[in-house]
């Protein structure tokens, strides 16, 4: 298993290089995003007012302080369940052209083909490690979307930002695919003998 | 002392806006060493990275005085009443709510109440019917217990309640635990704790289960036939291979806790209820006369 380290936002190759379980730390920019702001972009058809090209998503509503007009600082940020929004890995990819998405828990198996298809891979942050995520995000730069708070579009400076796993890579490669079926089988086995 | 001259009020809303946000920040000593001894056990390179990240963010949460999650949860409170406690449980509750929603506004922690059809927001994480509390009265007694567990929302939504039948039996119950666990997979940020409610009636069970995870890690059921459940699910589950945050490992859960009910002869009712690696509890004990004493470990 490799570590890397990139920045983003990142080129197909540079996501292309990237196996299942390798160690990944990140720099640059990353964009937060979460339900209803998915929904808004998706489901009420407004395109988002950041450029998401080559973008790594972070999943998180932050704890915020409001410290102007439209600028916030730092609290505590985090990251949330990827599953629930699974349904926008393919448009996310093929309109916008996001390369990363950062969440906890994984994604279910319908993410696999079309991030291989559109070289995107699922990085994978340790829930809950909520302060020492904080501390690696150096600045809230931009937040759009304000209305739909804490669920809004938020563009992070990161340094350092991790360690993350490659959970899904562009390759067709899942380990939450392989970690399932390695304990559904030892599952059979427990239940044959208890 | 008069019950006039005593603000009991003020003393229980103090109490829980200390008691939410000390809750989210410093994480019991049990589910610490937990967290090590977990880290020291790990065979995966995967898991091991998970838990030493772990372990380094409970302690940039000491030192940054941080939350150890951004997930600030749903305000569960759990009181238990002394009959002779001089502040009755409807103004007791008032005063959750208010600490609640100090502490939301003075810290201020992220608000996550909403409308469940609506989906706005509904005030500094009160609402209606939130925050939650369970009661329990005893008798003999003037002072209150307050145990406040905010409960985040990737561990909650892996809840799983299964009415089997008594032909089912322990088995049954096994293999439900079992089957929810695996299912939820990296999900409820494993390795955490968790709480199964057996027994009782449908919504019983799960507010048993609910009580299990709140349980400090070490204790046992004093029913010797419930203990030895936990025991065994305990080292079923981690058999399991989910590993730390799902990603694979011998770590799955820190521990399994059983509450139980007696329950009707033709029924077998199981509840699981998953409690994240970042277990967030702490107790408030008030006394009568209004002195309140923290408690990270009860």
């Amino acid at each position: 298993m490799a570590s890397h380290r990139i920045t983003f936002p990142a080129s197909e190759a540079d996501i292309r290089e990237l196996r299942a379980g390798d160690e990944v730390v990140v720099d640059g920019h990353i964009v937060g995003i979460r339900d209803r702001t998915q929904i808004r972009i998706f489901d009420q058809g407004v395109p988002p007012p950041l450029d998401l090209s080559g973008a790594l998503l972070l999943h998180t509503a932050p704890n915020v302080r409001k410290v102007g007009e439209g600028r916030y600082e730092k609290i505590c940020i985090g990251t949330t369940t990827s599953a629930r929004m699974v349904r926008f890995t393919e448009p996310l990819g093929a309109q916008y052209g996001v390369r990363a998405i950062c969440g906890k828990g994984g994604l279910p198996d319908e993410a696999i083909e079309p991030m291989r298809r559109l070289g995107m891979v699922y990085l994978a942050i340790v829930g809950g490690a909520a302060a020492l995520e904080t501390t690696q995000i150096e600045e809230i730069e931009e937040v759009a979307w304000e209305e739909l708070m804490p669920e809004c579009l938020w563009k992070f400076r990161v340094r350092d930002f991790g360690p993350l796993t490659v959970g899904i890579d562009s390759h067709g490669s899942s380990l939450y695919h392989d970690v399932q079926e390695q304990a559904q089988e030892r599952l059979k086995e427990i239940l044959a003998r208890i | 002392m008069s019950v006039v001259d005593v603000d009991l009020a003020g003393a229980v809303e103090g109490a829980a806006a200390h008691l939410y946000v000390w809750s989210l920040k410093d994480i019991p000593q049990d589910l610490r060493d937990a967290l090590a001894d977990a880290s020291e056990r790990e065979t995966s390179v995967t898991g091991r990275r998970v838990l030493s990240t772990i372990l380094r963010n409970v302690e940039v949460a000491d030192t940054e005085r941080n939350l150890v999650c951004q997930d600030t949860g749903i305000a569960v409170y759990t009181c238990r009443v002394g009959e002779r406690f001089p502040l009755h449980p409807a103004r007791i509750y008032e005063a959750l709510k208010a600490g609640t929603e100090r502490a939301t506004l003075e810290h201020p922690l992220r608000s996550n109440a909403v409308h469940t059809i609506t989906r706005e927001n509904t005030g500094p994480n009160t609402g209606h019917r939130l925050p939650i509390v369970h009661w329990e009265f005893v008798p003999d007694w003037d002072g209150l217990d307050v145990k406040c567990v905010p409960k985040g929302s990737g561990s909650e939504n892996m809840s799983f309640l299964k009415m089997c039948v008594p032909a089912d039996g322990v088995r049954g119950i096994k293999q439900f635990v079992l089957e929810s666990i695996v299912g939820a997979g990296g999900k409820p940020c494993p390795p955490g704790i968790v709480g199964v409610g057996i027994g009782g009636s449908a919504d019983y069970a799960m507010y048993l289960a609910k009580e299990a995870i709140a349980r400090p890690i070490g204790t046992r059921n004093p029913d010797r036939h419930v203990a030895q459940l936990e025991d065994e699910l305990f080292e079923l589950l981690n058999e399991t291979g989910i590993g730390p945050m799902g990603l694979g490992g011998d770590v799955t859960v820190l521990q399994c806790h059983v509450e139980h009910a007696d329950t009707h002869m033709t029924l077998n009712p199981v509840a699981v209820n998953y409690q994240c690696w970042a277990a967030r509890r702490a107790t408030a004990h008030v006394s009568a006369s209004g002195d309140v004493e923290y408690d990270r470990e009860a």
